[in-house]
């Protein structure tokens, strides 16, 4: 666990920690005349859990993709491994949202996997027996043996999920992202994918950014928060920046955070309350709730 | 010899079945080699959801064919421009799956009334025109049998070329691209290979039916198996029992071969349906038995 290198956007721009994988300074990203966040210092050290949080349009999704090299910063500088970010990095795995694959799919869960492997190179593809071990293994790591030959479409989602952790992994990456890998799993599934990630990145020391509406599930695993809205952002660990104080000002209006059975529920953001999306069934319907002063939304 | 009689012999006649077969050889070659083609290409027209544009691409392919045909500058000519413009305007314009489906939906009307209209000035054999819709009832004569074996070896070797990737890219495109897979560009190419492959389809079955080639048989293997291997050899193999076994039935009768290939191509799909319920009712899904936890 590395202390937080900043908590307010004002601080300046700290040298990057010898174990740094990713490293934004001073970045910034805007569409037009639209800001999304500027003058981002975010550093995620080896075996560091940072969760981003944010409202919808806040840029989160946003910021994958500057990492993934698919969207270029506005200004500022990001590096991976010391290096420009280029698109295609293979030290860099993604878990996406859960999305069902269908009938139509011809591939196995080893399959999927072996995608993680080899799924980017051209040519005609021959049977390898090292690439067949290195899927059992990735399959045996994320608990997927039992289902490795059955159809992925079908398996449930958590067993997608679990797979495309599985597939994550398989660059032998250096930071995983994660968008949203725990949306429409139930609270179960939600519990074992997010300690799967949580136990590759303690046995990998990998670096983990996990975009989520939803901090409880990953609350004790996490590290660092960051916190995006209306253009700007706190980071720090959990209890700095999820306090009604620092969230009212991020957001400019009154939030209140509130702490219960273990649980931390933001209510009174402009466009829904953030944390429990099952107590107010409000998470859904950001986009009616304008933002008061109209940006980020 | 009685109606009924004569009505079957029109269907099915097997005399002098053995010279037929000599003189129909080319057609069988050409089967064979598009059931190759049209099986291949069909796993990636299952995993992509591309049935419709298929549909879509063959009824430009029938304008082409048509325009060809009138202006004399060749069937398969004008079927193979017809066909790669219908891919590369679906492909360049239709990323997203809604605006696919309505720019096929706008595209296939224009395409088959533009075809309707080159054969309606046609002066020719009206047995030529119905061809080109519902398939041919002979011959493929060597010069045509050549340009359709060159077209399928491009598209087998470009599809072999790029079959890992674009497998990925056709199973999420969003992991895909952030792996450095060139998404766009692979959906494109395939779009292209896919117009060839319409083409050299619409020659035999005619473009009403090349969805019986390029969907069917691998919507079959895909009911059978979910292995990257087996998939497209079942489904190439499917797709040439389909038409080579179509062919050899509609030889002596006067009946085009595309009813022959498409109630073949139907009922292999329907016995895969078949033995895959059978299979998922004896409980075999490829998954190891688990004593407790439940799926979530």
């Amino acid at each position: 666990m590395t202390p937080s290198t900043s908590t307010s956007p004002s601080a300046g721009a700290p040298a990057a920690p010898a174990d740094a994988v990713l490293a934004l300074r001073d970045a910034t990203l805007g569409f037009g005349s639209r800001m999304l966040w500027s003058g981002l210092d975010l550093t995620v050290s080896a075996g560091e859990f940072i969760a981003v949080i944010g409202a919808n349009g806040s840029g989160k999704t946003s910021l994958l993709k500057v990492i993934f090299g698919q969207q270029r910063l506005s200004g500022g500088t990001a590096s991976f491994l010391g290096a420009p970010l280029r698109r295609g990095n293979r030290r860099i795995g993604y878990i996406p949202q859960q999305k069902l694959a269908d009938d139509g799919t011809p591939l196995r869960a080893r399959d999927l996997v072996g995608l993680g492997i080899s799924g980017h190179r051209f040519g005609v593809p021959l049977p390898s027996a090292s690439r067949r071990h290195q899927v059992d293994e990735l399959l045996a790591a994320v608990g997927a043996t039992r289902y490795a030959d059955a159809p992925i479409s079908s398996l449930s989602g958590g067993e997608q999920q679990r797979l495309r952790v599985g597939q994550a992994l398989a660059g032998n990456p250096s930071l995983l992202l994660c968008d949203e890998p725990l949306l429409s799993l139930d609270l179960n599934y939600q519990r074992t994918v997010s300690e799967l990630i949580d136990t590759q990145r303690r046995a990998r020391d990998l670096g983990v950014l996990f975009v989520t509406h939803d901090i409880n599930p990953i609350l004790d695993m996490v590290d660092r928060v960051l916190y995006l809205a209306n253009g700007r952002f706190r980071i720090g660990t959990p209890d700095e920046v999820l306090q009604s104080s620092v969230l009212s000002a991020l957001y400019g209006s009154p939030v209140d955070v509130i702490r219960t059975r273990g649980r931390v529920i933001v209510v009174g953001t402009p466009d829904g309350s953030h944390g429990h999306p099952d107590a107010t069934g409000e998470t859904a319907h950001h986009d009616r709730h304008p933002t008061p002063d109209g940006q980020a939304s | 010899m009685t109606a009924d009689a004569d009505f079957w012999s029109q269907i099915f006649n097997f005399t002098n079945y053995g010279e037929l077969l000599v003189l129909l050889q080319n057609s069988i070659i050409a089967g064979a080699v598009l059931g190759v083609v049209g099986g291949l290409i069909g796993v990636f027209v299952m995993s992509r959801d591309m049935a419709f544009a298929v549909h879509g691409i063959s009824e430009l392919s029938f304008a082409g064919a048509s325009a060809g045909l009138l202006f004399g500058v060749g069937v398969v000519e004008g079927s193979l421009v017809g066909s790669l413009v219908a891919a590369a305007l679906i492909g360049l314009l239709g990323t997203r799956a809604r605006d696919r489906n309505s720019i096929i939906a706008v595209l296939m009307p224009f395409g088959l009334g533009l075809g309707i209209l080159c054969l309606a000035l046609y002066p020719g054999r009206s047995a030529n025109k119905f061809g080109l819709l519902t398939g041919q009832i002979v011959a493929v004569d060597n010069p045509r049998l050549g340009s359709l074996i060159a077209i399928s070896i491009v598209v087998v070797v470009g599809l072999a070329v790029v079959w890992r990737p674009l497998m990925f890219a056709s199973v999420d495109v969003d992991v895909a691209s952030a792996r450095g897979v060139p998404t766009r560009f692979l959906s494109l190419y395939f779009m292209l290979l896919l117009g060839l492959a319409v083409a050299v389809s619409v020659q035999v079955v005619g473009s009403l039916l090349v969805l019986s080639i390029l969907v069917t048989p691998a919507a079959a293997a895909l009911r059978l198996s979910s292995s990257p291997v087996l998939v497209p050899l079942l489904s190439s193999l499917f797709a040439v029992v389909s038409l080579v076994g179509g062919i050899m039935l509609a030889l002596g009768g006067s009946v085009p071969i595309s009813p022959y290939v498409t109630t073949i191509s139907f009922l292999i799909y329907v016995v895969c349906r078949v033995i895959a319920a059978v299979r998922k009712r004896h409980g075999n899904s490829g998954r190891t038995a688990e004593p407790l936890l439940a799926r979530g």
